[in-house]
């Protein structure tokens, strides 16, 4: 399991690398998004704003939604999900290594976004830096929530459309978790409490994911 | 006298639905080890729903079944999956990746040294296009990156579906020329296409669908 989920993130990752989705696509629609968040706070509002976390999170899971799209269209063209099926990869291992690079891609832009929620929302840079291992371990859940509600609608028509209908309840609780412990780290609270929900809430859907993905796939 | 070997496709009565509708409405088929047969109809007739039965990609709704002793009824499609190779008419790879990312994640996928790729690609005659992306390969160079990653896979039932559609004079020479190596190997081969094959050499059998039911089987 743990060596196909390994062969599946490599592959998606390059994937990823060669096509510059993420790069020149995902990545400033994001920092566009956050620059409008901070025009439309105004600059007597934005200076270490409490709606800046809520603010990074709501720009995150617009983001979120267009890479889980993506991650899923790059297996369902009809010949090579046909062709991969007979590899007969074991879909533990596969919804493993999709969430993996799903997350190190979330992990990546959330860092872009975060020196941006500093820059463009002034964001306290030592709070944001505090927030770090909620964020990572929030963005986790949210790409093994992703990959699960991704695989759900993929295939059929108006996937686009259903994932965020369907995905938005379960990330709901991962997405308040986060911000609610980025905000205490930037203006005190309780930190920890929110990040041991989305750590277990990063359990879950692994585990769900892990049990469940191979229906999916075969559905 | 020693028993004949037992075929490697038999379906009996084989029905396949799909949305309420039938793909394959009654198909009976003995296939032998080391054969090659072609399935030609019109549009519609059922000649991907005949091979992706066969590989195990959509499920048996009635009449029984075995394709390389694997019950289609009740057996694991999984692992019949793993036994055979299928090649799409829209290319069966990842577009993003070269030629020799996509024999690798193949190879390791199937637990094949990648010390193998390079004889692949010689085979198929793709060692000056290796680091090409997938998407920049002609028609024809996308079928032979299939062929290799058929060779790869060494798989005792061929299903290609529509090879030869896009391909020229020279293709189609290579196309059967490799094809008659592959079945003298022992594979079995299952051929979809528009028209019966020209080669005389191959002397395939034809099998003709319509409605999703065999009308001609000319051997």
């Amino acid at each position: 399991m743990i060596r196909t989920a390994l062969l599946v993130a490599g592959k998606d990752l390059r994937i990823e690398l060669r096509s510059r989705v993420l790069l020149w696509q995902v990545v400033p629609f994001g920092v566009m998004a956050l620059l409008l968040c901070g025009l439309a706070l105004g600059p007597a509002h934005a200076g270490n704003s409490p709606a800046g976390p809520g603010l990074f999170y709501l720009v995150t899971l617009l983001v979120t939604l267009l890479m889980i799209n993506r991650s899923q269209a790059v297996e369902r063209t009809s010949g090579t999900r046909s062709s991969v099926a007979t590899l007969g990869l074991d879909p533990a291992g596969v919804f493993l290594g999709k969430a993996l690079a799903l997350a190190v891609e979330l992990w990546v832009t959330g860092l872009v976004l975060l020196a941006g929620a500093v820059l463009v929302l002034h964001t306290a840079l030592h709070g944001a830096l505090v927030a770090l291992p909620s964020i990572a371990v929030t963005l986790g859940a949210l790409a093994a929530a992703g990959t699960l509600y991704g695989a759900l609608t993929a295939g059929g028509d108006g996937s686009a459309t259903l994932l965020p209908v369907l995905a938005l309840p379960a990330f709901a609780p991962l997405l308040i978790a986060g911000e609610r412990s980025f905000s205490a780290a930037l203006h005190g609270g309780a930190l920890w409490e929110w990040w041991v929900i989305a750590a277990v809430a990063l359990v879950a859907y692994l585990a769900v994911g892990i049990l469940l993905y191979g229906v999916l796939e075969e559905s | 006298m020693p028993d004949a070997p037992p075929p490697v496709v038999a379906l009996h009565d084989a029905v396949v639905f799909a949305g309420g509708f039938p793909l394959l409405s009654g198909v009976d088929l003995d296939l032998g080890a080391g054969t090659l047969s072609v399935v030609t109809g019109a549009n519609g007739a059922g000649k991907t729903s005949l091979l992706r039965l066969l590989g195990g990609l959509v499920a048996l709704s009635g009449g029984t079944g075995t394709v390389a002793g694997v019950d289609l009824g009740s057996g694991d499609l999984r692992q019949l999956r793993r036994r055979v190779g299928w090649l799409g008419h829209e290319g069966s790879f990842y577009d993003d990746l070269s030629v020799r990312e996509n024999l690798t994640f193949a190879a390791r996928a199937l637990g094949r040294p990648t010390g193998e790729i390079a004889p692949a690609v010689a085979r198929v005659g793709l060692e000056h296009r290796i680091d090409t992306s997938a998407k920049q390969l002609s028609a024809g160079q996308r079928r032979r990156l299939g062929l290799a990653w058929l060779l790869l896979r060494r798989a005792e039932l061929w299903l290609l579906d529509e090879p030869y559609a896009s391909l020229d004079d020279e293709g189609r020479t290579f196309f059967d020329a490799l094809l008659g190596d592959v079945v003298a190997g022992g594979a079995t081969v299952v051929v979809s296409a528009h028209d019966p094959l020209r080669s005389a050499a191959l002397a395939p059998r034809t099998l003709t669908l319509a409605g999703g039911r065999i009308v001609g089987d000319v051997s």
